[in-house]
């Protein structure tokens, strides 16, 4: 069965059912929605069980010819890393589903339709290995995101749209320039057109034509991610989206960047990778560092959590450029922990913001004597935020850390000190909104979490505590991934698990495949 | 073969014009004899048009020289055949709708679109000089007409005059441009010609000649210097022959243009491809800004329409066969978007909103969500947006400049259409997010409504499954070789 294909269109299966769905039905049109979302869910569960830790190869590939005449086929196939991403982006879907139930007046058939196309495209853009197919996805979650963030966003909705809108097109569009020029290297070499990823992550490209391309991806990365100095549509768009439209942002759509670095400039630029990891590396420094104290700084709740995101992806950065196993497998888990602690920030901003409409801290205060359930989820996401050991954030940080120590001390020491600073603005946000006595009247009257909020919370708490306690399900999950990555960017690097297997390599299906002695190169083919 | 004198063969190889000219004739007499029957005219033209189509399925396939070497009946010329007849389909069905709002008597509206569209069909598969003037007279005669066709409009009488002054003026150029070739060869066939300018090497008079020429072309698909006359022309003429002008004689002209170029001077491309490097990124950076200032959907339509003939030219410059398809890929995903574009524009014409101007868009997905969805279909096919057919259109055009090496071509036409976001994105601004407006009612008509569900299917289908016009595309660019 195609597994990977029913992931990808159920949720756009419901999109399309709902345009036929009278527009003023909102509650029909809720329950579809979710409907479509939690299904979209659950077929994606079974990825997690069916993914075989111990097969190098890509799984569950799908390869159907599509554009034959420049070479562009429908090829998907997962690896563990996006399957844990595609997990993360089901779950996500039905998790801002859900937020939005209340939250969501007007306009609800339009604004359904959006999320679920949204979350197509995402899930698109993880399965793909033709890169075409890819560069289709990536620009296809570029829409329905400009029309959430722009239709039902707060103040300054068409300027934060916009700008988020422009910012990812250029560097896409340039990153689109990088994608050619490596097809056409291709041709020259092979002598066939192909857009096929696995393909291209056999490619040993000379460095000068690297060193271009790699900038070229950077750009389109990078603005995604985002680095310092591309970050500056991120406050603007988090601040003004809808609660689910930052929760996708924050969970989901800053992972394209960290995935794309993984996925195409590690493999396939292995020189020019090596060749720019200074100048990253002090970009993400720099990253965590001004998030941290920007962030510092803001009145805004909402501003205030957006900033933390640029500190806590440079660490993710970081991690990744380390080129160490230990770094990029510490710097994928911290991918996961940024969306499900920052998702969860974004969601509990929203919650007290659908009660009172406003984000200034300074508003609040006090809110853990009215609202008890809810500053408990705080007190649990805010730790998991800040790396308290027990909680998800700490396993992320503390591979990271190891990773990145053993190349180079001093970054290390800044990377510890971005911790420090989002302990430091993360407990003055808990203690000035929940702590204290209730300044505000407005306040006295607010209503604890209900059912439906609380459940939006659930997946997310029982992760933190999960990954946070016996992280090994997830690390297994990730292991071939970062060999397949190491074993490009590092040719001393022997990998685990082609030792364990003899040197034989099992794709899936029946396309067996004798390995010759030696690093795997590629995986698949 | 020179002294041969016309046979019967050369009268069946051409017999797609003949049933349109045929067609346009009886076209012009049914108006002669029944005044002002729009309601014959419309469903007559109809009938030509899809009957010129179905007479060219005859073609395909085909690859001769017919006519003593005045023209190429190849896949080339078939391609662009098909691509007029489809997008003169399209204007005819937005136009019976759209003169009886304007209460202009149709008259012979009809048939100087049909004479216009038996220009650019023989554009497309002349081989010599002369046949490719006559063909392009015939075609701008028609336009300079039609440009002006809503008499009582003080806009429509200026583009006429300022289409027909400027246009001759190009025209000249062309013609000097085209005479000095013949100082150089002797001959107005391109082949002769080819030989001729092969022999002489790069400099001297042919690189002349092809400036003027290529000036003279320009002119005809707006590149920017010679862009002028296309934003005033576009935003006065009758919305339909503005939407014609833009797709079919831009397109015809670019055919016109990869003759002259590809199978007479190919020559001297290195010369060439320096100017239309130039050309192209003006074109390009020019249209683009001008269009983000723009209030009036056709003039900022007009200069989207300068920019996208940029990105063609960047195709041309590639100078090589993937260029060429590059190019008619490009043309073709063009035809259906930008149609469509105007497609809308013409709908929202109603007696009481001129529904030119960026407002009168306001609150469109509230009144006609159908409508809506349509333009913002076309707005990110437009800006090159996937899963629309833009994008796949783009794919070649910067994959012919990065196969060459083009790079910083590739780099200007990629910013360049991320800055086209801008203004394509802030017509749906006003469609999805500001408030309606006043204004009676839109209502599509079947005729409208096929109109739209062409350009519609083409602007979607072609984006996720593009490998038809993909093969047809490569397959006539294969003609074009020296």
């Amino acid at each position: 069965m195609p597994l990977l294909s029913l992931i990808l269109f159920t949720p756009l299966v419901g999109a399309v059912i709902l345009l036929f769905v009278n527009k003023h039905s909102k509650n029909a049109i809720r329950w579809i929605a979710n409907a479509f979302a939690m299904l979209g869910f659950l077929v994606s569960v079974p990825l997690w069980f069916v993914y075989d830790t111990q097969n190098p190869g890509w799984q569950l590939v799908e390869r159907h010819s599509w554009i034959p005449s420049i070479g562009a086929e429908y090829f998907l196939g997962v690896d563990g890393f996006s399957v844990l991403l595609i997990l993360l982006a089901t779950m996500t879907g039905v998790i801002a589903m859900l937020s939005s139930w209340t939250a969501i007046t007007m306009r609800v058939k339009e604004y359904y339709i959006f999320l679920l196309m949204l979350q197509t495209g995402m899930i698109g853009a993880f399965v793909s290995l033709d890169f075409l197919l890819f560069f289709l996805f990536w620009e296809v979650m570029l829409v329905p995101m400009y029309f959430l963030i722009g239709i039902w966003g707060s103040d300054n909705r068409l300027y934060s749209a916009i700008k988020f809108f422009l910012f990812t097109l250029v560097g896409s569009v340039i990153m689109l320039l990088g994608i050619l020029a490596v097809y056409f290297y291709n041709h020259q070499v092979t002598g066939v057109y192909t857009f096929d990823i696995t393909q291209f992550h056999e490619l040993n490209m000379p460095f000068d034509l690297q060193w271009w391309v790699f900038l070229a991806f950077f750009l389109g990365f990078a603005v995604k991610v985002p680095m310092f100095p591309f970050h500056t549509w991120l406050p603007d768009a988090h601040t003004d989206a809808p609660t689910a439209g930052s929760v996708i942002l924050a969970a989901v759509l800053l992972k394209m960047g960290t995935y794309g670095f993984i996925r195409f400039s590690l493999p396939i630029l292995p020189e020019a990778t090596a060749h720019f990891v200074p100048m990253i590396v002090l970009l993400s420094i720099i990253g965590i560092v001004y998030g941290a104290l920007v962030a510092m700084a803001q009145h805004d709740w909402k501003r205030l959590v957006a900033y933390s995101s640029v500190s806590h992806m440079g660490m993710v950065t970081l991690g990744l450029f380390a080129l160490t196993p230990v770094g990029i497998t510490g710097s994928i888990v911290q991918q996961l922990n940024h969306g499900i602690s920052t998702g969860a920030l974004f969601l509990l901003v929203g919650i007290v913001y659908e009660r009172r409409h406003t984000r200034e801290i300074s508003e609040y205060g006090g809110l853990s004597k009215v609202m008890p359930v809810y500053a408990a989820v705080f007190l649990i996401m805010t730790m998991s935020s800040i790396g308290l050991p027990t909680l998800n954030g700490f396993i992320g940080e503390v591979l990271i850390l190891q990773g990145v120590f053993v190349v180079n001390k001093v970054w290390a020491a800044f990377a510890a000190t971005g911790i420090v600073l989002g302990a430091a603005y993360m407990l003055r946000l808990y203690q000035q909104t929940m702590f204290g006595e209730v300044t505000n009247p407005k306040n006295e009257k607010l209503a604890d979490l209900n059912l439906r909020e609380f459940c939006t919370f659930a997946p997310l708490l029982f992760l933190a505590v999960w990954i946070g306690l016996y992280p090994k399900p997830f690390l297994d999950r990730l292991e071939t991934s970062v060999d397949h990555v190491m074993v490009r960017v590092n040719s001393d690097y022997t990998p685990r698990l082609a030792v364990l297997k003899g040197g034989t390599v099992v794709l899936d299906g029946d396309r067996g495949l004798d390995a010759s002695p030696g690093p795997i190169r590629g995986g698949a083919r | 073969m020179q002294n041969a004198g016309f046979v019967a063969a050369d009268f069946y190889y051409i017999l797609p014009e003949i049933v349109l000219t045929v067609g346009a004739l009886v076209v012009l007499l049914i108006d002669l004899v029944f005044k002002d029957r729009d309601d014959l005219t419309f469903p007559a033209s109809l009938v030509t048009l899809l009957g010129t189509v179905a007479v060219l399925f005859l073609f395909v396939g085909v690859d001769v020289t017919a006519s003593r070497g005045l023209l190429a009946i190849d896949g080339f010329a078939t391609i662009f055949k098909f691509l007029f007849l489809v997008a003169a389909v399209v204007t005819v069905l937005m136009s019976s709708a759209y003169l009886r709002v304007e209460r202009v008597r149709a008259g012979e509206y009809y048939f100087l679109i049909l004479t216009a569209t038996l220009g650019m069909m023989f554009m497309a598969s002349a081989v010599d000089l002369i046949t490719l003037f006559i063909g392009l007279e015939t075609m701008a005669v028609s336009f300079y007409i039609l440009a002006g066709f809503l008499k009582p409009n003080q806009r429509s009488n200026e583009a006429a005059v300022k289409y027909y002054l400027l246009g001759a003026f190009s025209t000249g150029v062309l013609l000097y441009g085209m005479s000095l070739l013949y100082a150089v060869s002797g001959s107005t066939n391109l082949s002769e010609i080819a030989v001729a300018v092969d022999a002489q090497g790069s400099g001297g008079l042919a690189v002349l000649a092809a400036i003027l020429i290529g000036a003279g072309m320009g002119f005809k698909v707006a590149a920017v210097p010679f862009h002028m006359w296309a934003p005033d022309v576009y935003e006065g003429a009758p919305t339909p022959i503005t939407a014609y002008l833009s797709v079919g004689s831009k397109a015809a002209a670019f055919a016109m243009l990869l003759r002259i170029f590809v199978e007479g001077l190919s020559g001297i491309m290195p010369d060439w491809q320096v100017f239309f490097w130039w050309l192209a990124v003006l074109t390009m950076t020019v249209g683009n800004i001008a269009a983000i200032t723009q209030s009036n959907i056709k003039r900022m339509l007009a200069y989207s329409s300068i920019a996208h003939s940029g990105y063609v030219l960047i195709g041309i410059v590639a100078g090589t066969s993937r260029g060429w398809t590059a190019a008619i890929v490009y043309l073709v995903i063009y035809a259906f978007m930008q149609l469509g574009a105007f497609a809308i524009v013409t709908m929202l014409r109603r007696r009481d909103v001129v529904g030119d101007e960026l407002k009168d868009l306001s609150g469109l997905y509230s009144r006609s969500p159908v409508a809506a969805i349509a333009m913002l279909v076309f707005m990110l096919s437009l800006g090159g947006i996937p899963p629309t057919a833009g994008f796949m259109g783009k794919i070649w055009i910067f994959g012919a400049a990065i196969d060459q090496g083009f790079i910083a071509l590739a780099i200007i036409g990629a910013v360049n259409s991320a800055i086209s976001l801008f203004y394509y994105i802030r017509v749906v601004v006003f469609m999805w997010i500001k408030d309606e407006v006043m204004g009676s009612e839109i209502t599509i008509e079947p005729a409208m409504a096929t109109a739209l569900g062409i350009t519609l299917v083409g602007s979607i289908l072609f984006g996720v499954y593009p490998e038809p016009i993909f093969e047809q595309a490569q397959a006539a660019s294969a003609f074009l070789l020296p």
